[in-house]
């Protein structure tokens, strides 16, 4: 009898549950042999990297003192950016210059505080979060018309307008916007409390989070159940197939860098109004480039953005921790 | 005149780390790999060069540490997307994400330290000619290394039969696989090859431009790079024009400010970015010019049928 080795059609249904956890074991060891080479207990150090940052909850929640509040507020940026990159990925749109639809965001956002500082109407939020969001997807559709007029990598000309986008608003904040009264610091004036997104009660958790667990859920069920959804991961995995079922690729390249790039620009918008408080030369941690490791760690499923999102959050808290208790740079 | 001069020795000195980095590049999408990841090599050759010269004083010692971190990392990326057939897109991007960090992380204890500078050539009677002398004669090393690697693969690439190997693996994995070249061993030895060009490109930057250490110094050169290497649409000659190019836009920006035209500094730091996009725009809507030339299989995963 001959025995024929077939490779199979599909992954196991273990290999798709074990292989994240195979590669947060991989990464626990790899982090463990790093710091082990910086001369640090690796057990003492992961354990204050990564379980420090939650431990606060079980420490501080009786004192009504919330730091998941931190965790939640650093995760939103990464899981509304991350979210929208999911989706622009699994149409095989490589959109890596979110850290600039962000600033862009940020910056048409500010328009208000700065030139309208004392219009206060119900609408002044609604202003800012749209011109954020408008902000963003100005900026993403500078590579989309670019790939689709010339065909030119949308990879590289996002890439390229992040470093415009922070030179432009290093020029802002030193230039036309500095705040007269401000001591010559570069940055614009302090955002009034009527520029400010909305609070949860006695909280720091802010519109924006919430805001981030819609988008994902939104974008999730747009995936998973609409013609759109169906439409963008055909065009990822075929794009051949999807050009036979009428489905445009100019259109999807429109479709998801204007979506993830409006994303951006809002989390870049809700960072500013309610974490940084106003435009200064540097107003993210690289929360654009952080995302795009979220959407992958989140197998570009928007709903698995939410939980690499905080799980990223933990390692930036983590970073702050290690920082102040090991020393070691974040 | 003088001042002329300096202006051309630091085009020269701006555009030797892009024309490293991309010549290295422009092999490996030559046999059908897209290392996106040529930031992420040359931030770790950078870091790795600056500590290896400041340790033993040397900055050759310092040149070969830079070559050898940025081959280690496209080691890495080899593995992953030749071996394990990841998408080489989004490794790419992980590998400059790992690059640029783990460079701050190795850096921590450089910043501040003043470097250990790879001296300009001086040979007596030549490198003495006026003006002519220290542009031909006068320049560092790997100024004369950047450009002997172009010439090396220029000829190589075309005019060899490892050439031809290496640009039907480009063209046609299935194709050369069939006519038994070893697809994997050339990807491998392209991409190892080109990580090593980043690093020596990273570690010309704090050995040789700026003799020091700065956290994400290589600012997006390594992704101008990967844009120069489309710009001279896969064609070694074109590629070092295009670098030549570039150092002379970054290098006009900073002579212009010095003028102080009251032009905003912002501005003109951020031009070498926007001729980049402009220039991709120009070439990448040339069509005829980027179909002769692209690679066919350029980024496209290759397991091997039984």
């Amino acid at each position: 009898m001959r025995l024929l080795l077939e490779k199979r059609s599909e992954h196991s249904q273990l290999m798709t549950v074990i292989s994240p956890l195979i590669a947060v074991a991989l990464t626990l060891v790899t982090g463990g042999f790093m710091f082990l080479a910086m001369g640090l207990n690796p057990f003492e150090a992961l354990y204050v990297y990564f379980l420090e940052p939650l431990k606060f909850f079980w420490t501080f929640a009786a004192e009504d003192f919330w730091p998941l509040e931190q965790l939640a507020v650093k995760a939103a940026p990464l899981v509304l950016i991350g979210a929208g990159l999911a989706v622009a990925y699994s149409a095989n749109v490589w959109n890596i210059g979110a850290e600039g639809q962000l600033t862009a965001g940020a910056i048409l956002g500010a328009v208000v505080p700065v030139y309208f500082t004392d219009w206060q109407s119900p609408l002044t939020l609604i202003a800012m979060l749209a011109l954020g969001a408008i902000g963003g997807m100005l900026w993403a559709a500078i590579p989309a018309f670019l790939k689709n007029r010339f065909g030119a990598s949308e990879i590289l000309t996002s890439l390229m307008l992040v470093y415009v986008s922070q030179l432009l608003l290093d020029w802002l904040v030193r230039g036309p916007w500095r705040d007269p009264a401000g001591h010559n610091f570069p940055q614009t004036v302090a955002f009034a409390d009527w520029q400010v997104l909305p609070v949860f009660g006695e909280s720091s958790l802010h519109l924006g989070v919430l805001l981030a667990v819609i988008a994902a859920a939104a974008l999730a069920f747009m995936m998973a159940r609409t013609l759109k959804g169906f439409e963008i991961k055909t065009l990822g995995v075929s794009p051949r197939a999807g050009r036979f079922a009428g489905f445009s690729r100019a259109g999807s390249v429109w479709f998801c860098l204007l979506l993830s790039g409006g994303l951006a620009g809002l989390a870049g918008i809700a960072e500013v109004m309610n974490t940084v408080g106003q435009l200064q030369p540097k107003i993210s941690p690289g929360y654009g480039f952080t995302a795009i490791i979220v959407a992958f760690l989140g197998r570009l499923n928007p709903l698995g953005t939410l939980i690499a999102g905080l799980a990223l959050a933990i390692s930036y808290l983590g970073g702050e921790a290690a920082q102040v208790s090991l020393g070691v740079s974040a | 005149m003088s001042e002329l001069l300096a202006i051309v020795l630091t085009i020269i000195t701006a555009s030797t780390p892009l024309l490293l980095a991309a010549i290295g590049e422009l092999v490996v999408e030559r046999s059908g790999v897209l290392n996106l990841g040529v930031e992420g090599m040359m931030a770790i050759g950078a870091v790795c060069g600056f500590g290896a010269a400041l340790a033993s004083g040397s900055p050759y010692l310092g040149i070969l540490a830079a070559m050898a971190a940025g081959a280690a990392l496209s080691l890495l990326f080899a593995f992953l997307t030749v071996t394990l057939v990841s998408n080489q897109v989004a490794t790419g991007l992980a590998l400059t994400l790992l690059g640029l960090g783990l460079s701050g992380l190795i850096g921590e204890s450089f910043v501040g330290q003043p470097g250990v500078k790879l001296e300009r050539l001086h040979i007596p009677g030549l490198s003495d000619i006026p003006y002519l002398g220290p542009i031909l004669f006068g320049q560092d090393l790997l100024v004369y290394a950047a450009l002997a690697i172009t010439a090396a693969v220029a000829y190589l690439l075309f005019r060899s039969k490892l050439g031809l190997v290496i640009r039907a693996v480009g063209d046609s994995h299935q194709s050369a696989h069939a006519l038994g070249y070893g697809v994997i061993p050339v990807r491998y030895a392209c991409v190892v090859f080109g990580g090593t060009c980043a690093g020596l490109a990273g570690g010309y930057l704090s050995l040789a431009y700026t003799p020091q250490w700065i956290e994400n110094m290589t600012a997006g050169r390594g992704w101008i790079a990967l844009a120069l290497v489309v710009f001279g649409s896969w064609l070694p000659w074109r590629v070092a024009l295009g670098a030549y190019l570039f150092g002379t836009v970054m290098i006009l920006g900073f002579a212009v400010q010095t003028k102080g035209l009251g032009i905003p500094p912002q501005f003109l730091s951020s031009l070498p970015y926007l001729v980049t996009i402009i220039a991709l725009v120009v070439i990448s809507g040339n069509r005829a010019l980027t179909r002769a030339n692209t690679p066919a299989c350029l980024g496209q995963p290759f397991v091997p049928d039984r």
